[in-house]
């Protein structure tokens, strides 16, 4: 793979791991407080459903998680079996686009 | 030179098994973590037959491992950044230990209130 690419993907995965820092903190306080009572349905979509600043949050959330997971996973692919080439990048590519419409599907669901 | 297992044995390691192996397991999780939300797409009863069948013991248990290998990779990650972005000083020899100290105090937290 060209150099400009791999220093693309190296500063892709660098900073869609510092908006997931900020996302992943929120998150994992917002759970361990929401779980407190147990958790239902009507708390959860209470909170997200007609939340513009919630959705939003998701949004980033999971567009961060889709770039940032796909090149994990394509170092890993690469460096434990040793697999190169436009068959691992498109696999990459296609498992980005699939949390992100998966992700975002599931961000409409709870917002709407 | 190849290097053997007592070469690997040491904390900075073992540090980047555990963000690889999370990181890996995480990604495995959240086509699943993601489907589970869009049952909302069914309304409030369709979510809710979810989180009912989560009540079981073993979920539990298996969320709090989600809740550990997401507060691993976050402080392992955080680590790394500090590693890479910032000047070198003595403290980040320390942060290994920070990081599996939150880590763990994260999953205990989530553990107290979840049962």
């Amino acid at each position: 793979m060209y150099t400009r690419a791999q220093v693309l993907l190296w500063t892709a995965q660098r900073a869609s791991a510092v908006v997931l820092a900020v996302c992943v903190i929120i998150h994992l306080v917002t759970i361990i407080y929401a779980i407190r009572n147990g958790i239902t349905a009507a708390e959860i979509l209470g909170r997200t459903r007609g939340s513009y600043a919630w959705c939003g949050f998701y949004a980033i959330f999971v567009a961060a998680v889709a770039v940032h997971a796909p090149i994990g996973l394509r170092s890993v692919l690469a460096e434990t079996l040793n697999w190169r080439g436009a068959g691992l990048d498109l696999t990459v590519l296609a498992t980005g686009l699939a949390l992100a419409l998966w992700g975002f599907r599931a961000v409409y669901a709870v917002f709407v | 030179m190849k290097s053997d297992f007592r070469a690997r044995n040491h904390p900075a390691y073992w540090a980047f098994l555990a963000h690889r192996v999370s990181g890996v397991l995480l990604s495995l999780f959240l086509p699943l973590h993601f489907w589970a939300l869009g049952r909302a797409l069914q309304g409030e009863a369709g979510l809710d037959a979810f989180l009912r069948w989560s009540e079981q013991p073993l979920v539990k248990f298996a969320e709090t491992v989600l809740v550990l290998l997401l507060a691993a990779h976050l402080t392992g990650g955080l680590r790394l950044l500090a590693l890479e972005f910032l000047a070198w000083r003595d403290w980040h020899k320390s942060l290994l230990a920070l990081a599996a100290g939150v880590t763990l105090a994260a999953g205990l937290a989530f553990l107290l209130n979840v049962i």
